[in-house]
């Protein structure tokens, strides 16, 4: 399905966003290749978000060029940005579920607005997307705001693969999840990632999920990548802005778990 | 993957014992052949051969299209072998195959059926007593929130009902001028033809003045406050216990009703009689401008009829209905918004809900004002 090489499936170049006199990035530069597992990490104001809804089209950087899948998003028609559209998946922050839909409903709606399958055929395929994310068959019928916040982001997530995405974008995938459930968002990710060759891009501050699952890592500060590369490549680097993640007691606790875990490849 | 050119999915059979599979099989690629599929035959207990070879893109879709086809065929006593897949979507099938195995014999589990007629009518006359008994109990909770407040008139919060007076009152000035002035402009337009016809040209004062003092000005300024102010209030109570802010209020030990609804209440038994007083004021000068342009009646003749023909009485009917055309707003309004469950969807329902009942409260109303006047020969 995928072609091999290190092919980069975005690039960055140049980049410059500002809000009124705010300065959130200038000059960034960043590169994510295929079929990796980058995450972007950063402290609160740094532009994570930003970045990534300039990737996926939601706002207009100041200046430079973003490439995603080999297409130029500056110079997008209509038809261009509807088909790339349909090749990446995101799940957002918060959901980001149509509250006067059902799970069930919210899963199959990128098929159903994409496709010319049967009812019956997506109402199936929503159901094993679902169940993929780890959710109870019974969720399906249930609207959003009868769900948790974990089973939400699940939800999500089903929704976010329901077209088979060649890019995935995930927005904080664990924040506020029980540790069972991010353990088990660390393996959907990497499992993901090995059966569909995907490419996942995501922010986050889980100290595990980064030490386990991610293959890169992009430190954003002061409106640049201060660092990029494996977590223990970026914990024998000195800036300030990277050391800030490791030192303190709980980036020394999660780096020694993932010291001792080898990374299962 | 090149998702630009889409190669459709498509299935031969060469003969009767090989099927030949080739094209996209993904989401965007099989819908060609999905009916295609259920009519593919293979005499029973034999053994067929898939060729997979010249299947260019295999997405989960059409995993899950192939696994079903397949499982169709081996369930009719056929003994099909796939060959010649690539490695990669080998994998994908047998991810499939364990799901397909798993779910077969499982239906969906369905959405609660649709109700019976019968049923559906007892279900909407229970909310709807639950409603009301609902809605008692909301006006019960801000007597005695207001009754507090009265004892002691250190808590009120009077920034609220300053600035609720002035975005309910003040700012709806302009549309409640417009509208009465236009009220009175057709009352006595309406009006004019028929009094010519009877030479009773100056009666024009007494029409336009009772009926806009009496009846129209409350009623249109009830009516234009309930669609801006109410909704307004439903709205942004809905919102908030949406995203939990009315929980954090109760947590913090702040009463809702005393923060939201309270001033509220008070800002609108302010403002909506002066309103009123303004749409009087308006409704009663556009009947004037009228009566002069049709009926040659000058503004002078005009006022000395209206001094006369309309008692004070009469403009304080019209005034004293304000602050109850008020309460029901004011209370429909919050109360729908404190009745909002869930997301978005329920904000707009219920907004509606509290446009709708409160102008029709208020028509309810007004008749009974009708009534009571009508029997103390007011």
């Amino acid at each position: 399905m995928q072609s091999s090489g290190l092919q980069a499936v975005i690039e960055i170049s140049k980049l410059a966003t500002r809000f009124g006199e705010h300065v959130v990035h200038s000059e960034l530069d960043l590169e994510v290749r295929r079929a990796e597992i980058f995450a972007l990490i950063g402290g609160s104001g740094s532009g994570k978000s930003t970045l990534l809804r300039e990737m996926i089209l939601l706002q207009r950087p100041d200046s430079g060029s973003i490439r995603v899948l080999g297409v130029d998003l500056q110079e997008l028609g209509d038809e261009e940005a509807l088909a790339l559209r349909r090749r990446w998946g995101v799940m957002f922050q918060h959901g980001g579920l149509f509250g006067s839909l059902t799970v069930n409903e919210n899963v199959g709606l990128p098929l159903r607005e994409h496709t010319g399958l049967a009812d019956l055929l997506i109402d199936e395929i929503a159901a094993w997307k679902l169940a993929m994310a780890g959710l109870k068959p019974e969720v399906g019928a249930q609207y959003p705001s009868e769900l948790s916040g974990g089973m939400m982001k699940r939800a999500s997530l089903a929704r976010a693969l329901a077209l088979d995405p060649e890019l995935l974008l995930l927005d904080e995938p664990t924040a506020g999840l029980d540790p069972d459930s991010a353990g088990g968002v660390d393996a959907l990710v990497r499992k993901l990632r090995d059966l569909f060759g995907l490419t996942i891009v995501m922010i986050t501050h889980d100290l595990d999920l980064l030490w386990q699952v991610a293959d890169r890592v992009a430190v954003l500060g002061e409106g640049k990548v201060q660092g990029v590369g494996s977590m223990s490549e970026l914990s024998r680097m000195e800036h300030p802005a990277i050391r800030r993640f490791f030192d303190g007691p709980r980036g020394r606790a999660a780096q020694e778990r993932g010291e001792r875990s080898s990374k299962p490849r | 993957m090149k998702p630009m050119s889409v190669e459709p999915a498509a299935i031969d059979q060469p003969t009767r014992q090989d099927l030949a599979l080739s094209g996209s099989w993904t989401a965007r690629g099989i819908g060609a052949i999905e009916h295609q599929l259920e009519s593919v035959r293979v005499a029973s207990k034999t053994e067929a051969i898939a060729d997979g070879a010249r299947i260019e893109a295999l997405d989960t879709a059409g995993a899950w299209v192939l696994q079903k086809l397949l499982l169709r065929l081996r369930g009719e006593g056929i003994v099909v072998t796939l060959r010649g897949l690539r490695p990669e979507f080998a994998k994908l099938l047998e991810v499939v195959a364990q799901h397909v195995a798993d779910k077969t014999g499982k239906p969906a589990p369905v959405a609660s059926q649709p109700w019976a007629a019968l049923e559906r009518i007892g279900r909407s006359a229970e909310a709807a007593f639950g409603q009301t008994v609902a809605l008692l109990s909301f006006v019960g909770e801000s007597a005695v929130a207001f009754a507090g407040s009265v004892a002691h008139p250190a808590r009120l919060r009077w920034r609220p009902v300053l600035y609720n007076i002035r975005s309910a009152g003040f700012d709806a000035l302009p549309i409640v001028g417009l509208l009465s002035f236009l009220l009175g402009i057709v009352v006595a337009y309406q009006s004019a033809h028929q009094l010519r016809q009877y030479g009773a040209n100056i009666f024009v004062a007494d029409l336009v003045g009772l009926s806009m003092l009496r009846e129209f000005a409350p009623l249109i300024t009830a009516i234009i406050v309930a669609g801006r102010s109410g909704s307004a209030y439903a709205a942004q109570i809905g919102t908030m216990s949406v995203t939990e802010e009315i929980d954090a209020m109760r947590a913090l030990g702040i009463a809702p009703l005393d923060l939201l609804v309270l001033p509220k209440i008070l800002a609108l038994l302010i403002a909506l009689p002066l309103l009123t007083l303004f749409a009087d004021v308006l409704g009663v000068f556009g009947g004037m401008l009228m009566a002069r342009a049709q009926l040659g009646i000058d503004f002078d003749e005009f006022l000395e009829r209206f001094v006369k023909a309309v008692s004070t009485t009469a403009y304080l009917i019209g005034i004293c209905k304000a602050p109850v055309f008020a309460a029901i707003i004011a209370i429909v309004g919050c109360f729908q918004g404190f009745r909002t469950k869930g997301g978005a969807d329920s904000v707009g329902r219920q907004t509606t809900l509290s446009v709708v009942q409160s102008i029709l409260l208020v028509i309810v109303a007004d008749g009974l004002f009708s009534i009571a006047f009508s029997a103390l020969d007011l």
